[in-house]
């Protein structure tokens, strides 16, 4: 028997050991327990009144999945992509942007669309079958939701491309200097157009943050299913640089998404921010986990709950009193209602809806098919 | 301005330089378009003149390239991107499929998608395999795109920058052994017609035949030969594949109560097909014959040096037209 070939550097030395709970590069601002720590280079000295902002994106944004879930179990909705236990991954990600920035998302960043102003009552359309999405991209720069995963991680790439064309990149106009966000999921990252995304990107220097929640869940595919490496450590081979950021920790996501948009702003080119967080609830509505992974689990991630440990930090720093929290529980319970009662309130569409938009203007070919279907649906009146 | 004698090749060349010179935002984007000229030359000297910005080589990955072009239509460009063979477009089926067709219809219409999709089709070059294929039945079924095949110099010109002016996703198709083959004069003051629409290319009385792209050739040659027999045979060019244009055709048929459809690809389920039903719908009292169809036989394309013998020529288009007379 001869020993086994070797072959290149050993991969345990290269990218270190198992790296559960989100490995040493980790970057931390307010641990599980609610305790502020500083981090070298990405920090942010935040007023007690950006905190409380922060806190009260989490809990309404969460309000705003609370109620989507409840209208799915009354048959409101036929389904929802649930973002529980997300929360400070997409508020700290959101409230990074400036108003020029534009998002592409998934079809489950709801929580970033409320930082770009969209109404939440929006995002129900495309979940109840009154629509496919349907708000205007361009009025809150934020994209239609995509469900082919990592389709829209191209969309960005060749958006940021434009920008760069528009003179928008490295003026040092903090007021025109723009950047764009794509969202992804830990499970998109093995799709080729994410990878093709990296390389225009990386190839054209293209103001992009690649944005990943890895919530350690692809429906029932653990992580491993997706990589053999830290997923932010990818990014180097692409020719960019990754940062892991604990995506329960709304306060090192900001900080970081904020480092790695205004790099792109400056014309320094893209990067890749893993958010390192975990899918408390299930993929949709219509999943379930308990047949692939374990309560323990869960039960192990809600005590890294990221509301809970910027509300430990709030109280315990006497940033907020109990006035704050009645305020935002109307608040809350105000959006909820908005929801319940708008979404019941969402016209179901026509029949002869149908035959609208699919081009700038109707074909003769549809309007045949629209006049005849209209037709066929008018030999039906007033029969039984 | 004297007229000149252009190829397909220098036609769409010309096309592009206008469609550029008329919008700043017009860019093109693929494989080898920039110093090269890509690999037909239709995209020669245009990234000198215009940049790198305007004339962008690509890295080599197909959906990557339609992927960035949704976006940077999104921004408001009207991206005009190379597909450097037919073969090599199933990488980005997905992207025209679900993205570039749907953007528009999924955003109610408040987004258009003016991007334009040229690629090289057919066959006849003696190239290795995917470099010979006519994949446009697959993007005709595809509501959201518009399918156009052009099939002349003359037309190359024209169509191209109709289609970049165009607000709607286009697969432009263009029939690559032409590229360098015949020349026709150019007027350049003249009108041209209007981009969706179908045009008899040849009138006659006895049987209609139907083609566009690389096929248009050999319809016409047939005609010529019919003609030597007797037979008058009026050519469609059908230039636009999805929508179809079909008043010409059902005006023809009308006519001459017999029609035959060819084109390189496969006849299960091509345009052949589509064509053939609506023919059927609409001229069923003018028929002497059921429509019949002249294409590829369904079969992966072959080896190069029997390639002729799988593609529709000018004897199997007037054999399918001899059988026309026999019902």
């Amino acid at each position: 028997m001869s020993d086994p070939v070797s072959f290149g550097p050993d991969l345990a030395e290269v990218f270190g050991p198992s790296q559960s709970d989100g490995g040493p590069d980790l970057v931390q601002l307010l641990t599980p327990e609610g305790e502020r720590v500083h981090h070298p280079e990405f920090d942010h000295d935040f007023s007690a009144e950006e905190l409380r902002g922060l806190y009260r994106d989490m809990v309404l944004t969460r309000r705003i999945d609370v109620e989507a879930t409840a209208l799915q179990r009354h048959g409101e909705l036929g389904i929802w992509a649930q973002l529980l236990g997300q929360e400070a991954a997409q508020i700290g990600a959101g409230r990074a942007l400036r108003p020029q920035d534009y998002v592409f998302p998934t079809y489950r960043e709801h929580g970033v669309a409320y930082c770009k102003g969209v109404d939440p009552l929006r995002l129900l359309g495309l979940f109840r079958g009154v629509d496919q999405g349907g708000w205007d991209p361009n009025e809150n720069n934020f994209g239609l939701y995509t469900i082919v995963i990592g389709a829209q991680t191209l969309h960005a790439t060749g958006y940021a491309m434009g920008m760069q064309r528009d003179g928008v990149v490295g003026t040092g106009d903090p007021d025109r200097d723009s950047a764009v966000i794509a969202h992804f999921g830990d499970g998109a990252s093995s799709q080729g157009d994410v990878n093709e995304a990296f390389i225009f990107a990386a190839s054209y220097n293209a103001p992009v943050v690649f944005f990943c929640q890895n919530n350690q869940w692809a429906i029932s595919e653990p992580i491993e299913r997706q990589t053999r490496i830290p997923l932010y450590q990818r990014a180097l081979g692409f020719g960019f640089p990754g940062i892991r950021v604990d995506g329960n920790d709304v306060l090192a996501t900001y900080a970081v998404t904020k480092a790695a948009l205004q790099r792109a702003r400056e014309g320094n080119g893209p990067s890749f921010v893993e958010a390192y967080t975990y899918r408390m609830g299930a993929h949709t509505t219509t999943d379930d986990p308990t047949r692939y992974r374990l309560n323990d689990e869960l039960e192990h991630w809600k005590l890294k709950d990221p509301i809970e440990r910027l509300k430990v930090y709030l109280r315990r720093n006497g940033l907020v009193d109990q006035q704050f929290f009645d305020d935002l529980d109307a608040e809350a319970k105000e959006l909820g209602h908005h929801l319940r009662e708008g979404c019941k309130a969402l016209p179901d569409p026509k029949p002869m809806d149908q035959f609208g938009y699919v081009f700038s203007e109707m074909t003769e070919e549809i309007a045949a098919q629209r006049d005849e279907f209209a037709a066929y649906l008018a030999s039906f009146e007033g029969s039984h | 301005m004297t007229n000149q004698k252009i190829t397909l090749a220098k036609g769409l060349n010309m096309g592009l330089r206008k469609a550029m010179e008329a919008d700043d935002k017009v860019l093109l984007m693929g494989e080898d378009v920039g110093k090269l000229g890509g690999v037909f030359r239709i995209t020669d000297g245009l990234q000198k003149d215009f940049g790198e910005d305007r004339v962008i080589d690509s890295p080599l990955a197909e959906s990557g390239i339609v992927g960035t072009a949704v976006g940077m239509a999104l921004r408001g460009y009207r991206p005009v991107i190379e597909i450097q063979f037919d073969g090599f477009v199933y990488p980005a089926y997905d992207q025209i499929v679900c993205q570039v067709a749907k953007y528009t219809y999924r955003s109610q219409g408040k987004v258009k998608m003016p991007i334009v999709i040229r690629i090289p089709f057919g066959g006849g070059i003696g190239a290795v395999e995917h470099h010979s294929e006519s994949p446009e039945a697959q993007f005709a079924h595809t509501p959201g795109l518009k399918v156009v095949a052009c099939s002349n110099p003359v037309d190359g010109y024209w169509m191209i920058q109709q289609a970049i002016a165009h607000d709607d996703p286009v697969v432009f198709l263009e029939p690559k052994r032409q590229y360098h083959a015949d020349k026709a004069e150019l007027d350049e003051s003249a009108t041209p017609e209007p981009l969706f629409t179908s045009r008899v290319v040849r009138p006659g009385s006895d049987a209609t035949v139907l083609a566009y792209g690389p096929t248009v050739k050999t319809a016409l040659k047939a005609a010529e030969a019919a003609e030597s027999e007797g037979r008058n045979l009026e050519v469609i060019d059908l230039r636009t594949l999805s929508p179809l244009d079909m008043k010409p055709v059902y005006d023809s048929v009308r006519r001459t109560g017999r029609c035959v459809v060819t084109h390189e690809a496969h006849v299960n389920l091509g345009m052949g097909a589509e064509v053939a039903a609506r023919v059927t719908e609409e001229c069923f009292y003018s028929l002497e014959a059921p429509v019949l169809r002249v294409g590829a036989f369904d079969m992966p394309y072959p080896p190069s040096r029997i390639e002729e013998e799988y593609l529709p020529d000018l004897d199997r288009v007037l054999d399918a037209v001899d059988r026309t007379f026999g019902y």
